[in-house]
Order: structure tokens, then sequence, then C-alpha cells
């Protein structure tokens, strides 16, 4: 059961590889950002290139899925046809304090209606779509 | 060596639309629109067309500048620019590039200009439909973030959240654009005056978004002819000077994923203090202000990082009687701007910015002699300009 209809645009890693190893990660159930092997810096979203050393020798690392929610929003105008008739849901930015504060982005699982604290404590649910033409997880988020 | 600037080196001697219509509804073809704003800012300069030798535009435009030198006769095309991102965040930035090669000797006389036929294309408030999403948009779209305003949605809820952001600063910038359309026959949104009591009932966009903190999205076009400042006074129209223009963002503001450091922001920490440098000016300095609405929100944090008031006194200083013309304390968005004249994607500011000037705006601020549009908050790259009359050189 997913948080959000079936039909909205589904994540293809990109063409030149750069994200790969997130979503294979996500697959297994493991949530990875970027690490620079030279100077340690954490980096999200994946990029070539440590925006801190300039080292181009990056590293895939596992982290907890322990955040806080920095921002949120409640999206209630439908702009794809999936989610016509959906109804409100809420999507949160979340910083990881275990990798650098590195912001990730998903849904805020539960009641759609709900208050968001911003500050709160929340960890990952992976959000299988094995149905999907190419299989994904998807990264959401509930309160602890 | 003297200082690098265009400060003074240029005029807009004319200003161009078309009618402004509802999306989808323009009866003519976008490329038409485009002509139809550029012959009328030729017009309204007295100026040939076909002395027009180049073109700045930005957001992906279109219209060709090849295409258009074509299709006017135009005997030598000299300048051809687009400036990148999205949004509306180049709307002052093509003014600027213009600007430039007016200024260096590239080209003689340029013309800025936006043309919008949505009809005829993709809206910008719907997602396309389609299969997947791949880099940026694979760690949005599968979350329900997809359009402008769920892609701005939570930096503009992180400002209000820091600074303790009340409803009401958010309803006077929409309130002060409905008022202004009200005195303009040009708008949209003429005859459709909006009160605090509907703001409140009208219905959630995406929160912190009501349906009055959007822009509309509109067909049309508008079109500006830059001149160097030497030959400003030969046309028909009181010249409008560029005094400074400054585009770009700051630190790590596109890193991917929401991750830009300073998140709640309009991408101007950086850009406004190069604009007033370039310009000579300080924000008391500044009569009349354009600031372009993509989301209420967005013109908030721009006018705290102009200077304009600090983020704690945004309550106090967002109150519709300070931003109404003539006599507000900052007249905000005099022509009624993105959310009630009509979305040209910005650049209907830089023509209102230019009647300010020339004493010829439906909401005239009496004596502006300092003229500033803010283009595109919390996209990147943004800009930012401000012309002055003579008089302020």
């Amino acid at each position: 059961m997913s948080y959000l209809p079936n039909g909205l645009p589904a994540p293809e890693p990109e063409n030149d590889g750069l994200d790969k190893p997130y979503w294979d990660g996500t697959r297994r159930g493991e949530l990875k950002v970027q690490r620079c092997k030279g100077c340690g810096t954490f980096q999200w979203g994946p990029e070539w290139i440590c925006h801190k050393c300039l080292s181009f020798d990056l590293d895939w690392h596992k982290v907890s899925g322990k955040g806080r929610i920095y921002s949120w929003e409640r999206p209630w105008h439908p702009v794809h046809p999936a989610l016509q008739g959906h109804g409100p849901y809420i999507v949160v930015l979340v910083e990881l304090p275990d990798a650098g504060n590195v912001r990730m982005l998903g849904n805020l699982l539960g009641d759609p209606r709900q208050d968001v604290p911003i500050g709160a404590e929340v960890e990952a649910v992976f959000e299988p779509h094995d149905d999907a033409k190419s299989p994904f997880t998807l990264v959401q988020w509930r309160l602890t | 060596m003297s200082k690098r600037t265009l400060r003074g080196q240029v005029a807009v001697i004319g200003i161009g639309e078309t009618t402004y219509y509802k999306h989808g509804k323009s009866p003519v073809s976008e490329f038409k629109l485009a002509l139809q704003a550029i012959l009328a800012a030729c017009k309204d300069a007295g100026i040939d067309p076909r002395k027009i030798d180049g073109f700045a535009s930005y957001s992906n435009d279109r219209n060709d500048p090849s295409r258009l030198a074509a299709a006017l006769g135009l005997p030598a095309l000299r300048f051809s620019n687009m400036n990148w991102g999205g949004g509306g965040g180049g709307g002052s930035a093509a003014m600027g590039n213009a600007a430039a090669a007016v200024a260096c000797g590239i080209a003689d006389c340029v013309v800025v200009f936006r043309a919008l036929a949505q009809g005829q294309f993709q809206r910008f408030g719907a997602a396309p439909p389609g299969g997947s999403a791949t880099g940026e948009a694979a760690l949005n779209a599968p979350y329900g973030v997809m359009s402008p305003a769920q892609r701005y949605a939570m930096r503009a809820m992180r400002f209000l959240h820091e600074n303790r952001i009340a409803d009401s600063a958010q309803r006077a910038i929409a309130l002060a654009s409905y008022h202004h359309a009200q005195s303009n026959p040009r708008a949209v949104m003429h005859g459709r005056p909006l009160t605090a009591e509907a703001y409140d009932a009208s219905r959630w966009i995406v929160e912190p978004w009501r349906l009055f903190d959007c822009c509309m999205e509109n067909d049309g076009a508008a079109a500006l002819i830059v001149v160097p400042a030497e030959r400003a006074r030969d046309f028909g129209q009181k010249p409008a000077y560029l005094l400074g223009s400054a585009q770009g963002s700051e630190y790590r503001n596109a890193a991917r994923g929401h991750n830009a450091p300073l998140y709640a922001t309009s991408s101007f920490t950086t850009v406004a203090p190069q604009l007033y440098d370039m310009a000579g000016v300080k924000p008391a300095d500044v009569d009349v202000v354009q600031s372009y609405e993509n989301f209420t929100g967005g013109v908030l944090m721009s006018l705290v990082e102009h200077g304009f008031f600090k983020a704690e006194e945004a309550n106090d200083f967002l109150k519709p009687e300070n931003l109404l013309a003539p006599s507000g304390k900052l007249p905000l968005n005099t022509s009624g701007g993105n959310l009630a004249e009509c979305y040209m994607h910005g650049l209907e500011l830089q023509v209102e910015a230019v009647r300010q000037l020339r004493g010829q705006s439906t909401s005239q601020v009496p004596g502006a002699e300092v003229s500033m549009v803010i283009s595109g908050p919390m996209v990147t790259p943004v800009s930012s300009m401000i012309l002055g009359t003579e008089a302020t050189l």
C-alpha cells in the first residue's frame, strides 16, 4: 500500500549512473548518501564531485534513517492526473543529523490533515513499488 | 582602473505589450504575440523596427531571435541572448544582458522580450503526463512535488516558521496587487477586486499558499527597447536609465534535493548587495518596487533580502496601507503584477517600472525617480534591477 496513488512519475536512475547506488540501496532497505573519501563530507543529492574538497573520490554511506522535520508543505490542488480526487497529502523535508544534516524529501505517513511540527523526530520507512514496470522503492517518513 | 559598471550607460526608450489574456485564450500564435509586443515598443519609442539589432530573453523563450530578425526584415542581427534558468528569475538579467551588449558596443538597439501562449504549449502549473522522473525530478515527483508551487512552498514554510510570520503578511502582498489592478484596464483581474475575507476563504493550493498567493497563468507578450544613454533623448519618451543590474544566487543554492545550505531564502542574499553597489542607491532611495509574485512568500523574502525591512519587522511592515500607491511607505506591484495584471513571466513588471519613471502608471507614485524590479524569487539564477530618471544620473 503506497501513501500516494499509483500512476505518479516513477523514479529512474539517471543515464549517467550518478544516482544508481541510491536507488539500488532503497530496493534493499538501505538508505545511502554520498560521502567524500577524502574529507569525509556528506553530500546529498548526488553529484560527481565533493563540493567541499573537489575530490572525485566519493563513496556511498549507509545512514540510520533517523531524522527530524526541517520543513513541510501540504499540497491540496492536484496537478497530476493520478492525484485527481485524492485530497491533501503531506510532504516533509527531513534533515539527517548523523549525515551532516543533509536533507531528504518524502511524504509524512499518517493522517494527511495532521499538524506537522517542524523539529519533530522521524524515521525512514521503505515503500516498495514491486509491481511497477521498473520496480523501485521510495523512502517515506513517520513520526517516532 | 575605473569601476566597471552599467550605471547610467543605457536607457529604456520604448515599452510595448499585447492585450493580456487568460491562459489558453490568445486568439493568435505565441510568435505573433512576440511580434506585436516588439512593434508596440517600437511605436512607443518612435523608432523604426529595422533599427533593432539584438534580442535578449530568458526562461527558454521559444521565439528564436533569428526567426524574429528574419520576420522583421532586420538588416543585421548582432546580439541574441538567452539567460539560463527557469521561472521568471531571468527577467531583470535579460535587461542586464541587453544593457551589457549595448554598453560594450556589441549592439546598438536591443529588444528584451517575453512571449507566452500556454494554451499552445504545456502549462507551468500542471505536471506533464508521463511515466518516469530522473535526476532532481526523481527526488520530487514520486512524492507529489511537481508544480512550481509545490517545489518552493517548503522554502517559504521554513522562513515563515523561523521568523514567526503572520498570515496577514502574505495576504497584504496579494491585496496590494489586486488593489492596483482595479485602476489598470489592461489587468486581467481589472474589475475583480479582492477582499481580506475572500482571501482568507480561498482554497489552499499548497499550504502555506492559498489560491490568491499564487500567480495567474496567462497568454501575451511584452517588450522593452534598450539603447545607449547618449541616444536616449532622441526618442519620443522620457528615458528610463539603468542604474544597476545583478543576477545569480548564493552558495550552493541549486544543491539537489532541497539541500541549499541557506534554504529559507528567495536566492537574493548575494545578488541584492551587488545590485545596490552598482546602482549607488540604498533601499530608502527606492520610490517604487515591482517584485515578481510567483507566490507571495517569495515576495516577502525578496523584500527582506533587498533590505526594505528585517524579517522580524515583516508582520508590521506588510500591511496593505504600506504597499499601496500613491502614498504607502513602499508602493508594490503598482500595475497588479503577476497576481492580478498578467503573468507575463514578470516582464510586465519591467514595463511598469518604466511607466512609473515616466509618470504614466495607472497607480502612479508622485515624483518617482528610482524604480526597482525584483525577478523570480526562490529559483536560481534570480535577478533584480534599478532604473532611474535623468535626475538620478
